[in-house]
C-alpha cells in the first residue's frame, strides 16, 4: 500500500472564506438585480429615469427654487419671480383656509374642538390606552361638547352662524360626524339586507341600490333645493346639518356593501354555533358574528371612509365655503387673482396627508388583527 | 302498546306578538310597512302643499319648451332655441362620451400600472406606488380643477402655439386640436367590408374551435384573424380611391379652425377620471394577479403547457373572475364621478338638466328627479349586466 498522505493534499487550516463577487453585492449588485437584470428591466429603467429627468427640474424648479414664499400680492410676487410658485397667496389666506369665516377672538374654541377630538380618538385607535373602556365612553361626550364648542351654546359660549364655519374646520366637521355616524347605520343596512325579513331586506335593498346608483352631487342638490318642497311649510334647517345627514346616508349605502361582503365571507358554521349556543339574534351578531365580519372588512371600511372625506370637497357646489369654496372667494380677490394652481396644489397636500394617514392606519390595523389569527 | 301525547293546547296572547319568535318577525314587518306608508305620506302631503303654496304644479311639460340656451360642447345638433330635452339629451350624450372615453383610457392605464407594480424593477415599482397612492389620496375633483388650472395657465395662447406631430395635434388654452376623418365617396363600401371581415373573422374562430374539439388540431387562429381584418379592408380602401382622409387643424385668425376641437374642460375631466380611477384599477390587477396562487403556474407547466398558453388558459381566467366584478363598479364610480364636470364647465347633464335647465325653469323636483332616473338606469343597467357575468364565471362547484 503506497502512502496515501504523500500524493493528497490535505488542508490544515481553514481557508478564509472570499468576499462574493463585487457585481452581486453593495450598490452595483443591487443595482443589477434591482434595475438591469433582464433587457425588459433595463428599458423600463432608461424609460423612468427619463420620465423624471423630464418632469422633476420643472416641478422643483416651479414649486422650490423660483417659488416666492412672501409677498403681498400676486403682482409682487411676479414681480420677484416670473416662472415660480406664489406660496405668499397660501400664507396670506391660510387662517381664512382653516376656520372660514369663524369669528377671530372665538377661534380658540374651534382649536379646542379639535384638539378634544384628538384626545377622543386615542382610546379607540390605540388599544394600549390605560382604562380603555371608560375612555370610550368619555369620547361618546364628544360629538356634544364638540357641537357646543363650535356652534356655541347660547348660555356659556356664543352662538356662531353656520354660514360662518368654512375651510378645513368645514371638511373636519363633515368629514368626522359622516364618518361616525355612517359606520352603526351601515352596520344596520348591511344586517336588514341579510335579513329573513322580506320587507326590511327589500326596504334596504332599496335604500342601498337608490344610494349607489346616483351621483353624491345630485343628493348634495337634493339637499340644498328639494328638501324645502319634503318638509312642512316653514320648517328649515341647517344647511350644514342637511350636508352632514346626505353625506352620511351616501357613505353609509356604500359601509353596507362593504360590510355585506365581510358578513358573507364568514362560514355559514359561525351562525350555526352561535345558534347552537342558545344565543338570540342581537346577542350572536354582537358576540359571535360582527367582531369576525369587522375584522375581515377592515380594508373596505376605511377605505369607504377616505372616499366620504374626499367627496367632502363637493360641498362647495351647494355653495358652502369647504376650502374648495374659499378658493372662489381667493381668486375673486384682485390681488390673488391668478394663484389657481398654487391653492390648488395646497389643499391636494393637506387632504393627502389625511387620507394617507388614514390607509397607513388600516394597514396597520390589519396586520395587528391579522397576526392575532395565526396562534 | 304506545304513548301519543297530544300538543299542548295553545291560546294564543297579544303579548306572544312580540315574544313568540314565529309570529315576532312578521310584527317587525306589520310595523315597519306601517312606518314607511305613513312616512310617505306625510312626504307626498308636503310636496302637495308646498307645490300649491308656491302656485306650482307637477309636470314634465317644460321639457318640450325652448331651452334659450348654448352649449358650446356637443355631439348632436343643437341650438338656443331647441327644447329642454334636447338640451337633457346633448348632456346625457355628453356624460356618455367622458364616461366611454375615461373607462377606455382608465383601463389602459390601470392594467399597466397594475403590472408594472409588480415587476421587480425597484424604481418603476417606487414611481407607479408613488403614482397609485398619491392619485388615491386626493380628492378627484382636485385633481380635475388642477388639471384644468394647469391647462389655462401652461398651455399657450392659439397664435403662439407650436403644433406637433406635423400639424396634427395642437394643446393652447383653448382646449386641444386633433385631426379629424373625413369620408368621401365610396367609405361605406370600406366600412362594408371592413364589417364583412370582421364577422368572418368570428365565423372563422368558431370553426377553429369546434375543429380544435373535434380533431385535436390547432389553427392558426392569431395569424389567420389578423390577416382577415387588415388585408381585405386596405386593398377595400385603395380599390375605392383612398375614400378617407384626415383634416387638420389650422390656424385662421386668433383661433385653430378644422379638425376636432376638445375642449380643456372636456380634455382635463377626461385625463383626470382616468388617472383617478386608473389608479383604483392598478391596485385591482395588482391584487388580482397576486392572489391567483403559484401552485397554479405549476401544475399547468407539469402538464405541459407553454408560458404563454398558461397565462391565456390558466391565470387570466381566474385572475379576471377577481378583476372584473370590482373593476365594473369602478367604471360605474366614473361616470357618477363624472357629474364633477360642472365644476368645470363641461356641459354633461348635470350641468344641462340639474344645472341651467333646473335654474331658468324653476322645476327643480322634475329636473333631479330626471337626473336621478338617468344615473340610476345607468348603473342599476351595468350592475344588472354585471351580475349576468359573475353568474357565468362562478366557480362551477358540486
Amino acid at each position: 500500500m503506497s502512502d496515501k498522505s504523500s500524493i493528497a493534499y490535505v488542508a490544515t487550516e481553514e481557508k478564509p472564506q472570499r468576499p462574493a463577487p463585487a457585481s452581486t453585492t453593495g450598490v452595483l449588485g443591487w443595482t443589477k438585480e434591482n434595475l438591469f437584470a433582464t433587457p425588459l428591466n433595463t428599458a423600463l429603467t432608461i424609460l423612468s429615469f427619463l420620465f423624471l429627468a423630464w418632469m422633476l427640474p420643472g416641478i422643483v424648479q416651479w414649486a422650490v427654487l423660483d417659488a416666492v414664499w412672501t409677498a403681498d400680492s400676486y403682482r409682487s410676487c411676479l414681480e420677484i419671480s416670473n416662472n415660480g410658485a406664489c406660496w405668499a397667496v397660501v400664507g396670506a389666506r391660510f387662517d381664512q383656509f382653516i376656520y372660514g369665516f369663524y369669528p377671530h377672538d372665538l377661534r380658540w374654541r374651534a382649536d379646542l374642538a379639535f384638539v378634544l377630538l384628538c384626545v377622543a380618538l386615542v382610546p379607540l385607535l390605540w388599544d394600549k390606552t390605560p382604562h380603555r373602556g371608560k375612555m370610550m365612553l368619555l369620547s361618546l361626550l364628544y360629538p356634544f361638547v364638540a357641537y357646543m364648542l363650535i356652534w356655541g351654546d347660547g348660555f356659556i359660549f356664543s352662538e356662531v352662524e353656520s354660514k360662518k364655519l368654512g375651510g378645513f374646520l368645514l371638511t373636519m366637521i363633515i368629514g368626522v360626524s359622516g364618518i361616525a355616524f355612517s359606520l352603526p347605520l351601515g352596520i344596520l343596512l348591511a344586517l336588514g339586507r341579510n335579513s329573513d325579513m322580506p320587507f326590511i331586506k327589500s326596504l334596504c335593498v332599496g335604500f342601498i341600490e337608490f344610494i349607489r346608483g346616483v351621483p353624491l352631487i345630485t343628493l348634495l342638490f337634493v339637499a340644498s333645493t328639494l328638501l324645502s318642497y319634503f318638509l312642512p311649510r316653514g320648517t328649515n334647517f341647517d344647511i350644514i346639518l342637511r350636508v352632514v345627514i346626505m353625506v352620511t346616508l351616501f357613505a353609509s349605502a356604500y359601509m353596507a356593501e362593504v360590510i355585506r361582503g365581510g358578513l358573507a365571507a364568514l362560514p355559514r358554521g359561525q351562525y350555526e354555533a352561535a345558534d347552537a349556543l342558545g344565543l338570540d339574534y342581537w346577542q350572536s351578531m354582537r358576540l359571535i358574528i360582527l367582531p369576525q365580519a369587522l375584522k375581515i372588512s377592515i380594508p373596505g371600511i376605511v377605505n369607504t371612509f377616505i372616499g366620504l372625506f374626499k367627496d367632502t370637497t363637493l360641498v362647495s357646489v351647494i355653495g358652502l365655503l369647504d376650502p374648495l369654496g374659499l378658493t372662489q372667494s381667493v381668486l375673486a380677490d384682485s390681488k390673488w387673482n391668478g394663484t389657481v394652481v398654487e391653492l390648488y396644489v395646497f389643499i391636494a397636500a393637506i387632504f393627502f396627508v389625511f387620507c394617507f394617514a388614514m390607509s397607513r392606519y388600516s394597514m396597520y390595523l390589519e396586520r395587528k388583527l391579522s397576526a392575532g389569527d395565526r396562534h | 302498546m304506545s304513548v301519543t301525547t297530544l300538543p299542548p293546547t295553545e291560546t294564543f296572547r297579544i303579548g306572544m306578538l312580540w315574544t313568540d319568535t314565529r309570529y315576532r318577525s312578521s310584527t317587525i314587518q306589520v310595523i315597519a310597512l306601517f312606518i314607511v306608508m305613513l312616512l310617505g305620506a306625510f312626504l307626498i302631503n308636503n310636496i302637495i302643499v308646498n307645490l300649491a303654496a308656491q302656485g306650482q304644479d307637477f309636470s314634465f311639460g317644460f321639457l318640450t319648451e325652448p331651452a334659450y340656451y348654448d352649449i358650446n360642447q356637443r355631439l348632436i345638433e343643437y341650438d338656443s332655441r331647441s327644447p329642454h330635452w334636447k338640451a337633457a339629451l346633448v348632456g346625457i350624450l355628453n356624460t356618455l362620451l367622458v364616461a366611454v372615453l375615461g373607462c377606455i383610457l382608465a383601463t389602459v392605464i390601470g392594467v399597466v400600472a397594475g403590472v408594472l407594480r409588480l415587476s421587480k424593477n425597484w424604481l418603476v415599482s417606487r414611481l407607479l406606488a408613488v403614482y397609485v397612492e398619491g392619485c388615491r389620496n386626493v380628492p378627484v375633483l382636485m385633481q380635475i380643477l388642477l388639471l384644468y388650472g394647469i391647462f389655462i395657465e401652461i398651455l399657450p395662447r392659439p397664435k403662439a402655439a407650436t403644433p406637433m406631430l406635423d400639424g396634427a395635434f395642437v394643446a393652447t388654452n383653448r382646449g386641444f386640436y386633433i385631426p379629424s376623418v373625413i369620408s368621401h365617396d365610396g367609405a361605406g363600401v370600406v366600412l362594408a367590408v371592413l364589417v364583412a371581415s370582421v364577422a368572418g373573422i368570428i365565423y372563422f374562430r368558431r370553426w377553429a374551435r369546434a375543429r380544435q374539439e373535434r380533431t385535436g388540431q390547432i389553427a392558426p387562429v392569431m395569424l389567420v384573424s389578423l390577416g382577415l381584418l387588415i388585408i381585405p379592408t386596405t386593398i377595400a380602401f385603395f380599390a375605392m380611391g383612398s375614400p378617407f382622409s384626415l383634416e387638420y387643424p389650422e390656424l385662421k385668425g386668433f383661433n385653430y379652425k378644422g379638425g376636432i376641437h376638445m375642449r380643456n374642460s372636456l380634455v382635463a375631466l377626461w385625463l383626470a377620471l382616468s388617472i383617478y380611477t386608473g389608479a383604483f384599477i392598478a391596485e385591482i390587477v395588482r391584487a388580482g394577479i397576486q392572489a391567483i396562487s403559484k401552485g397554479q403556474t405549476e401544475a399547468a407547466y407539469a402538464l405541459g403547457l407553454r408560458p404563454n398558453r398558461t397565462m391565456r388558459l390558466i391565470i387570466l381566467p381566474q385572475a379576471l373572475r377577481i378583476i372584473i366584478p370590482p373593476m365594473i363598479s369602478n367604471y360605474l364610480n366614473l361616470t357618477k364621478n363624472s357629474s364633477l364636470a360642472i365644476f368645470v364647465g363641461y356641459m354633461d347633464v348635470t350641468g344641462t338638466l340639474g344645472g341651467i335647465t333646473l335654474n331658468q325653469t324653476g322645476r327643480a323636483l322634475e329636473s333631479i328627479l330626471l337626473l336621478m332616473a338617468f344615473y340610476l338606469t345607468a348603473s342599476l343597467l351595468i350592475s344588472a349586466a354585471m351580475n349576468k357575468y359573475n353568474e357565468s364565471v362562478k366557480l362551477k362547484e358540486r
